[in-house]
């Protein structure tokens, strides 16, 4: 028998480790998202089929460059955060964190990618 | 002091034994759009990158985004985007505590199958 209360034993052990914070962040990403969204798809959605001068030109615009990133940056880590409550009801131990750090990482690439495609195409 | 009871219990959801209803439809469905997303992001990302680097790159990205599986696949990244906004805005409505009862939340989740269907065909015509 350990001497420890209730509470001090599972402190930390909710599904994500920490505490609100990665609710929080869902809520304020998802908010900045429902802003963004509908014109992010207005401006992929006519730049699609389009010749590579016009959607270059398009890019090179500041709102559909500057909005496109925050949506990238946002978007990713909201992906992120979300894939990994799906990984931690369906994966234990060491495949679970294995999950996580590649579902992170291949948020962050999809998002460096993308900045590196609109910094080319707006400068 | 508490002692720490272990017990034999079926895992959550336990999916099995419960009849399909629409707040359990519709709350899988957000996971799945969700998640799926990835690769609407991923396709998007690589014809963005396309067009920054050379022409012929280009016309193999704008190839395959312009042929039937581009179509295909944007219009379905479109409806999982209507679907999964919906979704996400009634999960913001959920957590400030409200909707919760069950004819509101199955109203509230029908609203979010036939809402993203609507903004799919309305983004199609638009777009």
């Amino acid at each position: 028998m350990r001497y420890l209360t209730a509470r001090k034993r599972a402190e930390g052990k909710g599904a994500a480790g920490t505490g609100t914070h990665h609710h929080w962040h869902m809520q304020v990403s998802a908010v900045a998202l429902a802003f963004m969204v509908p014109t992010f798809i207005y401006i992929i959605g006519s730049s699609l089929g389009q010749g590579r001068e016009a959607v270059m030109a398009t890019f090179a615009r500041p709102l559909p460059a500057i909005l496109t990133a925050l949506v990238l940056v946002v978007g990713m880590q909201h992906f992120a955060k979300g894939a990994q409550i799906m990984i931690e009801d369906y994966a234990r131990g060491s495949a679970k964190k294995g999950f996580i750090m590649l579902a992170i990482g291949v948020s962050w690439a999809i998002a460096a990618t993308g900045l590196y495609a609109l910094a080319k195409m707006a400068l | 002091m508490a002692e720490v009871k272990r017990v034999e219990r079926p895992l959550s959801p336990h999916l099995q034994i419960y009849r399909w209803h629409v707040p359990m439809l519709t709350s899988i469905l957000t996971r799945i759009t969700g998640n799926a997303l990835i690769v609407s992001a991923l396709l998007v990302v690589w014809w963005l990158l396309a067009a920054a680097t050379s022409d012929s790159y280009f016309a193999v990205a704008n190839g395959v985004m312009t042929s039937w599986f581009g179509d295909l696949a944007m219009t379905l990244s479109v409806l999982g985007l209507w679907y999964h906004y919906l979704a996400g805005l009634r999960h913001l409505y959920y957590d400030a505590g409200k909707g919760l009862d069950l004819p509101t939340a199955e109203k509230l989740g029908l609203a979010c199958i036939i809402g993203s269907v609507v903004l799919t065909v309305l983004t199609i015509i638009i777009v």
